[in-house]
């Protein structure tokens, strides 16, 4: 996967104030201070990184930075690589796996879709695709008239011994102003890492078992 | 149609809902015609399994007819089947490598987080075993909408009664699989913790792969009984200390190959017994909601084993155990398997050894009991257990 500059939001990395404020008032000895105010003159992650840079994906980092929500997420399916590509590069068929998406209708390169907002309102994402290397890659972005500024990118690589393919996903969006705006920096806010788990995999159910996993027992409860 | 459906601790209901429905392709619906009650279920009537919600239906032990199948269902309408209690898409990497209770699949995403934050992984998909395993209804019940119809259920043959094939569903191949994971040579003697019907499998299972010798424990006559009909010599865990006993049956090597079929309420905690005084600690942690198991039977068990040996777990646990013998488990060199069956693995290999006679599926049964009054069943299952060994249930009757 490509090393990105931007890094989770809302991740709520080591924070050494609360804690050296806590040991304080406790009036707990200075070795204990001298420990808990390490991070911040001492050895922080920052300084380590440049020392090794570990071979995680950078979005993992537990740097804080940034400001774009931002979500990336790996997913092994037990497919071939073309099967997944082409599936995904049929945007009309994302509602099926995508809880937010309410419908996406293609025109060429460009594409609207309908996404689902807090008190049911809706908002439109106008995106065109900006990379296209067949059964590896595809990279879209918003274009000027959209609602949302927004881009992704997937890519798909083959895992070892037939054991199907990995599929990275890599989503970021600036929410719009407005009342609308706010709902949806809401929403996005929410849970972003969750909902782009939960899309992935019921991507992957979608692709393996062709079907969607629900432990629904009447219709009525959808 | 009615259910038995559960309200919180020790309060389960036969209740009237809303039938189930074909909703994917690869569904069936299947009338059920014997459904069973398990131990597994009393871990859920004893709240000791969290995200089990109110009104949900129980029940993963199930057999009968297809009534309705889904476009990509290979079942027919009429056909008789028993349901394995794992849920398993058949198609993804574990499913495909036969360890079915892992499936990746079936365990619906929204439900998945749970598990994730509990055991690092998301587990596979259970009927009836609370939200953590899918939240899927269960089939104590008069219908059940079955996933992945194609590749679960078992057709059976009309000449064996429901109560000869109904435990394909779970608790035959669980006893198969604790002995196939106890990896049993010639000569072997095995320790099986436990004579309910888990155990009582186990030991049928084992002596079949080749053990010499099963040795069973217990503290109910009547289960010990039942254990000694299976084959097994056994020890009453309130008579003898357990461990010395093992020791003095094997001649100071202890057992090879060891087996809990107890899982997280253990019972007991005898003070001078190292193994099982940590029990009680465990039972004042579980009552007041901290998480803990109840491990008696596994620290005896660990602790009785023979270096080298092999520890197989199917006992079912669910958070964590404290005071865990581990050094124990190191320096002697312990192996441990363990996991919710595999039941698909071996549905085709047991319904052969039950059309061969080769094992009894009917002699732990008790009671049969209309599901009306499944909730007696329960409570008898779970205060009466000497002499309430399985619960069969016929519902419409
Ligand atoms: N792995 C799986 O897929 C799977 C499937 C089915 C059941 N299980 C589990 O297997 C276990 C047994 O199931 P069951 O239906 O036989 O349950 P059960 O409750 O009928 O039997 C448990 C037996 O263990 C005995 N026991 C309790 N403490 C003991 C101790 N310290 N030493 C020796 N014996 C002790 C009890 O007296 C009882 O007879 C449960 O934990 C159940 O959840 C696992
Ligand atoms: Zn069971
Ligand atoms: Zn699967």
């Amino acid at each position: 996967m490509s090393r990105h500059p931007i890094e989770v939001r809302g991740y709520r990395g080591p924070d050494p104030l609360p804690r050296l404020a806590l040991f304080a008032a406790a009036g707990t000895a200075i070795a204990l201070l001298a420990f808990a105010a390490k991070p911040l003159f001492g050895n922080s992650p920052a300084q380590r990184r440049r020392e090794l840079e570990d071979d995680a994906p950078r979005r993992l980092s537990r740097e804080r930075a940034g400001s774009p929500a931002f979500v990336g997420k790996s997913v092994l399916i037990n497919r071939p690589r073309a099967e997944l590509y082409d599936f995904w590069r049929d945007f009309e068929l994302f509602p099926q796996f995508m809880e937010n998406i309410r419908a996406v209708e293609v025109n060429g390169d460009v594409s609207t879709w309908t996404i689902a907002a807090p008190a049911g309102q809706t908002v439109t994402a106008e995106v065109e695709v900006v990379e296209d290397l067949r059964n590896e890659r595809l990279a879209w972005k918003s274009t000027p008239q959209s609602q949302i500024e927004t881009k992704g990118t997937i890519d798909f690589r083959d895992a070892p011994a037939g054991r199907g393919t990995y599929v990275d996903a890599l989503i970021e969006y600036k929410p719009p102003g407005g009342a609308v705006g706010r709902a949806i920096a809401d929403l996005f806010r929410r849970e972003p890492h969750v909902q782009a788990r939960h899309d992935l995999k019921r991507f992957k159910m979608l692709m393996e078992a062709g079907e969607v996993s629900t432990s629904w027992r009447t219709r009525r409860q959808s | 149609m009615r259910a038995l459906t559960y309200h919180g601790t020790k309060d389960v209901r036969v209740d009237t809902v809303p039938d189930p429905e074909i909703i994917n392709p690869r569904d069936a619906v299947i009338k059920i015609t014997s459904t069973a009650i398990c131990g597994s279920d009393l871990h859920l009537y004893d709240g000791v399994i969290p995200g089990t919600l109110n009104g949900d239906i129980l029940g993963h032990e199930f057999m009968g007819e297809v009534v309705e199948t889904g476009p990509k269902s290979t079942l027919k309408k009429g056909q008789r089947v028993v349901v394995p209690f794992t849920i398993s898409c058949g198609k993804c990497y574990f499913c495909e490598k036969q360890q079915f209770s892992a499936c990746d699949n079936a365990n619906p995403a929204e439900k998945q987080d749970m598990t994730e934050q509990l055991y690092g992984h998301a587990v596979g998909g259970l009927f009836g075993y609370s939200h953590l395993t899918g939240g899927f209804s269960g089939g104590q019940a008069e219908y059940v909408r079955v996933p992945y119809s194609d590749v679960g259920p078992i057709v059976v043959p009309d000449h064996l009664d429901d109560d000869k094939v109904l435990f394909l569903s779970d608790i035959l191949p669980t006893g198969w699989m604790a002995a196939d994971n106890a990896d049993i040579e010639e000569g072997d003697t095995v320790a099986v913790w436990g004579c309910g019907p888990v155990g009582l499998f186990c030991i049928q299972s084992a002596l079949l792969m080749g053990a010499d010798r099963v040795i069973a424990i217990d503290h109910y006559s009547r289960r010990l009984e039942l254990a000694r009909q299976a084959g097994a010599q056994v020890i009453d865990f309130k008579q003898t200390n357990v461990t010395e006993a093992l020791m003095e049956m094997t001649g100071g090597i202890g057992p090879d190959a060891v087996i809990d079929a107890v899982g997280m309420e253990s019972h007991g905690f005898s003070l001078g017994d190292q193994a099982q005084a940590f029990n009680l600690a465990d039972t004042i942690k579980q009552k007041v909601g901290i998480g803990a198991d109840r491990g008696g039977a596994l620290r005896e068990a660990i602790f009785a084993c023979r270096k080298g040996g092999r520890l197989s777990m199917p006992g079912v646990y669910g958070g964590f155990v404290d005071k865990f013998p581990l050094g124990a488990l190191m320096e002697k060199g312990i192996q441990i398997k363990s996991g919710q069956t595999h039941v698909q693995r071996y549905l085709n290999q047991l319904l052969r050894l039950i059309e061969e006679d080769k094992i009894d599926t009917t002699f732990m049964i008790s009671h049969r009991l209309p599901l009306e009054e499944a909730p007696k069943g329960y409570k008898n299952f779970k205060d009466n257990q000497n002499d309430w060994t399985k619960v069969v249930l016929k519902p419409g009757v």
